[in-house]
């Protein structure tokens, strides 16, 4: 029997394993290893020195699932350089001696017709229609977790009990696996809204609010960032993040030029990928009064190196500070952990100063 | 009105275009000096870290450029059709510049044939902005394309003849334009092979559309049109090539997968990968070529 593997991205291996479960069901359908430090070393070693680091864990993702046995591996596409991963990943894991089968699905060229086509050659039972049903129930699926993502995100800093939301989280995604219609959706969603919208919350009104922008692996694979919204929520932080699935494949189309005219005068034109939202959320959030802004990318990510001088120029215009982090497979989780605590710590500074002295304007918006 | 134009990045591509159309519509035209080492420290101070090589000389071109001038082109490129895409710096570099050096005078066109901004009109658009009639700016736009044609055929004809001359050390040099003919990054280069007795052939100078035939079978899924022309010309001339360097400048994204392929898949040829940063010395960079030249020689002389 072929087993199909695909590589990690957050907690989206839930929908997307049920999806494909549903769509061949002759086959076994296997999330790649949980990544390790093994994982990001094996990418490594084998991917060209200074790719972006989301390469390298994917390729780390491929090796480890070609080693417990999987014979189809699924790759997308889309954005900077994420296009033109799988043909290389592909010629990688072919000269490393691995015999399979290597499928891509690229945003660029991907309609329903050739979805079906490609998945038709794989041996799926489904009519294009029975597909396209599929398709709108993970996507509405994908809709359920990004908005419970969310609530979670921005109260997890704040409960009464510990590790509450953490567990209730959990179980929502057990739940989402055996999902087969949208009622069994919407049951499921009813559930946990309750669940976890009751659980017990001591948010102050004026907590600290800090927005995460970048790169979407960055920002939607906690391990690429060092567990970073963790450690924000361990310091009671409220956390906000737009950038998810859902945004990136319907919100974000459907904003359009909207996205462009939200970044104001730092930008005239998109600049790549997610760079432009990583402005215009910035400001916006700016605008909003958070406290501060995060800012991830892969190191070398040149769509969000691209933001960056426009972020610099929000943070000293709204004195917002913000803070740049780069991730790599050096990266040390040491030195994250220092900077981000020294960011409380600042963020917390100007909160007092503010408090003492309000409209003394304590300019502390520059950042490393 | 005189319209300053970096020497860095995309003059490498159509800097004949450009200073052609200015000249036609009676603007005068300043350039900033040839890159320096100089540069590369300015450049750097106003760059992002990680911000490949290139992208910072430009930075530098544009401060040099600062206040000897009343407009700084910068253009702002992101696609030439479906599937013809170019790095997203370019997409950038606009937003960049006007965000790093506020208040100073920029003149740009979009280049987005996707969303119907296309060459014509973003020229057109342009001498609007200075003043000068769409009419005029047509007949300069022509003027423009057609002496920048005529250059780049010249240059294709240059490497055509290299490439048939019998009994020389052929090395084709694959990089983009802003690299190899770029005094501080690509100069060192070109000597050294010179100098071990190698005759460069450029990959950039190649004729573009036989380039773009070649590229679909060297790399099925390449969508940026600038690697697809280089890529394109590797296809083209490998069999006639006595070795191939690949020139990547610290750290190009469409290099860091492109150039991996190309070493993957390159049989038959000796090649050589050259990566190009900002602290490297230039001793290390000519010993490593006069090796590399001194291998290919000693194959020549074995197969004789």
């Amino acid at each position: 029997m072929e087993i199909i593997s695909f590589p990690h991205l957050g907690p989206y291996h839930v929908p997307i394993a049920r999806l494909l479960r549903r769509i061949f069901p002759h086959m076994e359908v296997r999330k790649a290893p949980p990544i390790t430090k093994r994982t990001l070393e094996l990418g490594s070693r084998h991917s060209p020195d200074f790719v972006c680091a989301p390469f390298k864990y994917n390729l780390g993702n491929f090796i480890e699932a070609l080693e417990g046995g999987a014979t189809i591996l699924m790759q997308a596409g889309g954005g900077c350089r994420y296009g033109y991963y799988g043909e290389i990943q592909e010629q990688i894991l072919k000269d490393l001696g691995y015999s399979f089968q290597f499928v891509q699905f690229l945003g660029k060229e991907a309609t329903l017709a050739s979805l079906h086509r490609a998945c038709r050659e794989l041996g799926t039972p489904l009519t294009g229609s029975r597909l396209l049903g599929e398709l709108a129930l993970t996507l509405r699926m994908l809709w359920v977790m990004d908005t419970m993502e969310a609530y979670v995100r921005e109260n997890i800093g704040f409960e009464t009990t510990p590790h509450s939301f953490e567990t209730a989280y959990g179980a929502f995604l057990n739940a989402l696996e055996d999902v087969d219609s949208f009622s069994a959706l919407a049951s499921v969603y009813k559930t946990y809204r309750k669940k976890i919208g009751g659980l017990g919350v001591r948010k102050p009104v004026d907590c600290l609010r800090v927005g995460i922008v970048g790169e979407l692996y960055s920002l939607m694979e906690p391990f690429s960032s060092f567990f970073i919204e963790k450690t924000l929520a361990k310091n009671n932080i409220m956390v906000s993040r737009h950038i998810n699935l859902t945004y990136l494949l319907v919100l974000k189309q459907l904003e359009g030029k909207r996205l462009l005219r939200q970044a104001g005068e730092y930008l005239h034109f998109p600049i790549g990928a997610d760079g432009t939202d990583s402005v215009a959320k910035s400001k916006k959030m700016a605008e909003l009064g958070y406290d501060g802004v995060i800012h991830l990318k892969p190191f070398g990510c040149t769509p969000e190196v691209n933001a960056m001088p426009m972020l610099q120029n929000i943070a000293k215009d709204y004195k917002m500070p913000i803070l740049y982090f780069s991730f790599d497979s050096l990266t040390s989780e040491t030195g994250i952990k220092t900077r981000l605590e020294a960011f409380h710590d600042m963020l917390l500074m100007r909160r007092e100063t503010r408090r003492e002295a309000p409209g003394s304007g304590a300019d502390m918006s520059h950042t490393a | 009105m005189t319209i300053g134009i970096p020497k860095a990045l995309l003059y490498y591509k159509y800097g004949t275009l450009w200073e052609t159309f200015f000249r036609a519509l009676g603007c005068d035209v300043a350039y900033s000096a040839l890159t320096t080492r100089q540069t590369l420290e300015d450049g750097a101070r106003f760059s992002i870290d990680e911000a490949c090589i290139p992208s910072k000389l430009y930075m530098g071109h544009v401060y040099s450029l600062l206040g000897v001038c009343d407009r700084i082109l910068v253009p702002r490129v992101e696609s030439f059709g479906p599937r013809e895409e170019v790095c997203v710096k370019f997409n950038a570099l606009y937003d960049i510049v006007r965000n790093t050096f506020p208040a100073v005078p920029l003149l740009c066109y979009n280049l987005h044939a996707q969303k119907g901004a296309g060459e014509r009109k973003g020229f057109v658009g342009m001498a609007r902005n200075l003043g000068k009639s769409p009419i005029r700016a047509l007949a300069a736009y022509n003027e423009g394309k057609e002496a920048q044609r005529q250059a780049d055929a010249a240059r294709t004809r240059e490497q055509e003849r290299l490439l048939e001359e019998p009994d020389t050390l052929k090395i084709l040099l694959v990089t983009h334009p802003y690299n190899i003919h770029d005094p501080l990054l690509g100069g060192p280069i070109v000597r050294a092979v010179r100098a071990s007795g190698g005759t460069p052939v450029f990959a950039d100078a190649l004729d573009k559309a036989a380039c773009a035939e070649k590229a679909p079978g060297l790399s099925e899924h390449l969508y940026w049109t600038y690697s697809k022309e280089l890529v394109g010309a590797v296809g083209l001339c490998a069999g006639q090539a006595d070795g191939i360097l690949l020139i990547t400048a610290f750290p190009c994204g469409p290099d860091s997968l492109v150039n991996e392929l190309l070493l993957r898949k390159l049989k038959g040829v000796p090649v050589a990968h050259i990566l190009l940063d900002e602290l490297s010395g230039e001793a290390g960079l000519v010993t490593r070529i006069e090796s590399f030249l001194d291998i290919i020689k000693e194959k020549k002389r074995h197969t004789a």
